[in-house]
């Protein structure tokens, strides 16, 4: 019969350890270049709130080594309104998970227990972003923050990159999304979009990355942030689609003219 | 053709290693800017009576997929075929002139070519320019000499005839595979063929510079068989 920790007690552990028994040695390395990363993210709005995309890829240089890395994430408990996704860097999105989950643990414990915005948390991460980029050590990482605001009843979605550029928008997406995606979220994206719709959307979008996007699977997470809380999908597979008869037809033959 | 001593000098020996990633040459790094590559994964087996060679499909430009269903099967002769990897465009110009000179030497002999003479007129091409060419190359097919056979022919220029062959990017992470499967025992056609889509799979299961679809032809004697299995077909992965 041993005392075993629970999640909030490591979590207090952890709050202890930071505050009075930080170490004193300071670490002379800084992040030069990402060694474990996440591709793209993708955001828009929806009628009854908001929604993030991505895959669950951790990519290590050329290697698809962590297939089902988590990469978006509720900040808070179940009745929470902040989902993040992160892309880059996975440790420094994981590093980032910690903090804003302790800032919200801190909140809750406090004398008079609090609960920041999405738009609050966004804002965080801007300044926490642009400081590591002022120190030339930047958390590497393109985030997207989604939620809920229940008090004005409106959604919100913005972004914040490694070098601490942050703005909103209805439609966002992070990486490779942005080139390939965006243009097609644009086109399509309508403010009273249904949820069934909305992920459609989505999944089209992360297709074509999985096509196209050499770091991207098909392996993916879809999350959404409306009125009634937040959710997390658990990781599925999207179909697609390699039989148009221009794919099937060879172009190696000696009648060929030697393309590919 | 001129004999070209011309060998790395130390600065470029030395960038060589330092983009060594577990032991194995950087594909992406030594692509100029721009310049269209195929991350790829390449694999022949000769079999008794013949032989299959696979390739998977994704042609990439840094990280974007260029070609998502792009063909590396390219054919030499009747009976010889070769996968190519490395940048899309030496290796085209590799095939065009092995083809013409094969067909030249076809017409001299009076008699369709072996597979060891494609294979070393490869080898003769990268070997001779190998500072200016980023090509790795399996050649691969049937004659009525040697019967099927394959041949490896890597960055450098070597020549080396294999009982099974492996190239490309993602053929790294599928050695141990090959390995054990290879090790029970030699192989049959359906075997072959079925070796290939699985090790193939399990490549681009796992490098982020293959994928795609898995094209595969089986040399006889009496002629090809082409067949390709779709991206949603594969047998593991993706």
């Amino acid at each position: 019969m041993g005392l075993y920790p629970t999640p909030l007690s490591s979590l207090l552990l952890l709050l202890f350890l930071q505050t009075f028994l930080t170490p004193v040695v300071m670490s002379n390395s800084r992040t030069t270049r990402p060694i474990t990363t996440g591709t793209s993210v993708l955001g828009l709005k929806y009628r009854d709130g908001v929604m993030l995309a991505a895959d669950t890829l951790c990519s290590y240089g050329s290697l698809a080594k962590y297939k089902d890395a988590r990469r978006l994430v509720s900040i808070g408990d179940a009745s929470s309104n902040c989902l993040i996704g992160g892309g880059g860097e996975f440790s420094d999105f994981q590093f980032i998970v910690e903090l804003l989950q302790k800032n919200a643990l801190e909140d809750r414990m406090s004398g008079e227990p609090t609960e920041s915005s999405a738009k609050a948390v966004w804002s965080y991460l801007r300044a926490v972003m642009y400081q590591r980029r002022n120190k030339m050590n930047p958390l590497w990482n393109d985030i997207l923050v989604a939620g809920y605001d229940k008090d004005e009843e409106k959604a919100f979605l913005g972004t914040v990159d490694k070098i601490g550029t942050a703005f909103e928008d209805d439609v966002l997406a992070t990486g490779f999304g942005s080139y390939l995606c965006l243009p097609i979220l644009r086109e399509k994206w309508r403010a009273d979009l249904e949820e069934g719709e909305a992920r459609a959307l989505l999944e089209d979008c992360l297709r074509v990355l999985f096509y196209r996007d050499c770091r991207a699977l098909n392996r993916v997470q879809i999350a959404k942030a409306t009125a009634d809380g937040v959710l997390v999908s658990e990781p599925y597979e999207i179909e697609t689609s390699w039989d148009s008869a221009a794919f099937v037809s060879t172009k190696g033959g000696l009648e060929g003219d030697g393309g590919w | 053709s001129t004999h070209n001593i011309h060998t790395n000098t130390p600065k470029t020996m030395m960038q060589h290693q330092h983009q060594h990633h577990a032991g194995h040459p950087n594909y992406e790094s030594q692509l100029k800017p721009g310049e269209v590559g195929t991350g790829t994964t390449i694999m022949a087996i000769p079999f008794d009576g013949g032989v299959v060679l696979g390739a998977d499909s994704r042609v990439s430009t840094g990280v974007y997929v260029a070609n998502r269903v792009c063909d590396k099967i390219a054919q030499l002769h009747d009976n010889i075929w070769c996968l190519r990897s490395g940048s899309a465009s030496d290796c085209q110009a590799l095939t065009d002139y092995v083809k013409h000179y094969l067909s030249q030497h076809a017409i001299d002999v009076g008699r369709p070519p072996m597979v060891k003479t494609a294979a070393y007129l490869m080898k003769r091409l990268v070997y001779e320019n190998k500072d200016k060419l980023l090509a790795g190359v399996i050649v691969g097919g049937w004659d009525p000499v040697e019967k099927g056979s394959v041949y490896n022919v890597p960055l450098g220029g070597a020549c080396l005839k294999m009982p099974v062959a492996i190239g490309g990017s993602g053929s790294p992470f599928i050695y141990g595979l090959v390995d054990s499967e290879m090790a029970k025992g030699p192989k049959d056609k359906a075997e072959a063929l079925a070796l290939v889509k699985k090790a193939v799979s399990h490549a681009m299961s796992r490098d982020g510079s293959s994928g795609g679809i898995i094209r595969t032809v089986v040399v006889t004697s009496t002629g090809n068989e082409y067949e390709y299995t779709s991206g949603s077909d594969l047998p593991y992965g993706p």
